[in-house]
């Protein structure tokens, strides 16, 4: 009588066992093969996310063919920009020089984009033009050069 | 009866003793699976950690980072979703700010505030903040999203439901629904970029160097240099995010 156990139990232990291991069965396929490696998350998916292929080259790969550039705009106020901020995205022409998608971006408003005035700059970090001022109807580029923009064209 | 006293109490400080030894081992095994309890917490110290900073004085509001990052991530112009973006802050000799983010800043700024009004006005690049206590890791329900061992808050695409539910709790404000792939998105700090040893878009097309990043850990990175020199602040601080974009002179009006 000390040790009785009523038959509810071990039927419900059954179910209870059922139950956790269609639980365990059921966890096993439906948590991705990589969960948990590094945190909550998908291990692979760090893979994932370095997979996309890049569209901006960085200024090193333009400057491997294009020497003569990287020397002219080392000596001008625009050596700290980098080619494909004006030039766009350059990847596709470094792979294949067929590429012509460079940019050759000129206008007003182009140069305008950085140039224009706006309280908002500060005059030391750049030289901000009144548009409606300056030389109006002339396109920057017919006197500035983009690449050394205080070595005037004639 | 002395005796008997001694020999319960006794009973009683093994007891407590064993159930406090107990509990401590049982914490420690708990903590130890640490998927159980926090986001995931590097310890690999060979990685970088990644920091960034932007220098709100050197900032002009031309827009390049906001297209550059379309352009490397692959975001539809419009509708106008942004990883990055930049807002104009005026503030008016009358102390009100007046706050403008034409398409993201990707066009540029046109002055809208005549100069005499002006007492001061500047330009604020926003980004994911990349946060070591990000709030919007916590709240996914699939475990898609989560702060990569470099300290990049990156999204698992593969495995994102859409819910929505980072988008409200990034108190930046930093992300969106992919108008075509319908799962969240967000800057990456062009994760694929640095695997790659190449600079985030942004901060390879920033004109002015405004925008600085790297690795927190190496104690005389450029990043942790400049930090030392300069005072910095990171964008609600209150929300204890663990942000680890620092601005440098950040106005308290930037919201």
């Amino acid at each position: 009588m000390k040790f009785y156990i009523p038959p509810q139990i071990p039927r419900l232990a059954l179910a209870f066992a059922v139950f956790i291991s269609l639980f365990l069965i059921l966890r096993h396929f439906l948590i991705p093969e990589t969960f948990g490696e590094y945190g909550h998350y998908r291990g692979a998916s760090l893979i994932d996310n370095a997979k996309p292929e890049i569209h901006y080259a960085g200024q090193q790969a333009c400057f491997k063919c294009h020497q003569d550039i990287e020397d002219k705009k080392a000596q001008d106020v625009h050596s700290d920009i980098h080619c494909e901020t004006c030039h766009g995205p350059g990847q596709k022409h470094v792979l294949s020089s067929k590429a012509v998608d460079i940019l050759k971006p000129s206008g007003r408003v182009f140069c305008g984009s950085c140039h224009i005035i706006n309280a908002g700059k500060q005059k030391s970090i750049i030289n901000q033009i009144d548009l409606d001022k300056h030389n109006v109807g002339k396109n920057c580029i017919n006197c500035h050069n983009p690449h050394q923009p205080w070595e005037m064209k004639k | 009866m002395g005796n008997e006293k001694i020999i319960t109490s006794r009973r009683k400080f093994l007891k407590t003793a064993t159930a406090l030894a107990g509990a401590t081992i049982g914490y420690t095994w708990l903590k130890s699976s640490q998927i159980l309890l926090f986001a995931a917490k590097p310890k690999d110290e060979s990685l970088p950690w990644y920091g960034i900073v932007i220098d709100i004085q050197k900032c002009i509001g031309c827009g390049n980072c906001a297209k550059a990052c379309k352009n490397e991530n692959d975001v539809p112009l419009e509708p106008f979703y942004f990883r990055t973006w930049v807002e104009q802050y005026t503030v008016k000799n009358d102390g009100s700010v007046i706050i403008v983010s034409p398409n993201g800043g990707i066009d540029g700024f046109k002055q809208t505030v005549p100069n005499e009004d002006i007492f001061k006005s500047f330009f604020v690049p926003k980004m994911c903040n990349h946060c070591s206590k990000s709030p919007c890791t916590q709240v996914c329900p699939v475990g898609a999203t989560f702060e990569s061992p470099e300290g990049v808050v990156l999204i698992d695409e593969k495995y994102c439901i859409g819910c929505r539910y980072c988008v409200q709790a990034c108190p930046y404000g930093c992300r969106f629904i992919h108008p075509v792939k319908k799962v969240a998105n967000k800057c990456t700090l062009c994760y694929h970029r640095l695997k790659k040893g190449l600079a985030p878009a942004c901060m390879e097309t920033c004109p002015t160097g405004a925008r600085m990043y790297g690795n927190l850990r190496d104690k005389n990175s450029e990043l942790v240099k400049f930090l030392k020199e300069h005072t910095t602040m990171i964008l609600r601080p209150h929300l204890n995010t663990g942000s680890k974009l620092y601005y440098n002179a950040l106005s308290s009006e930037v919201r």
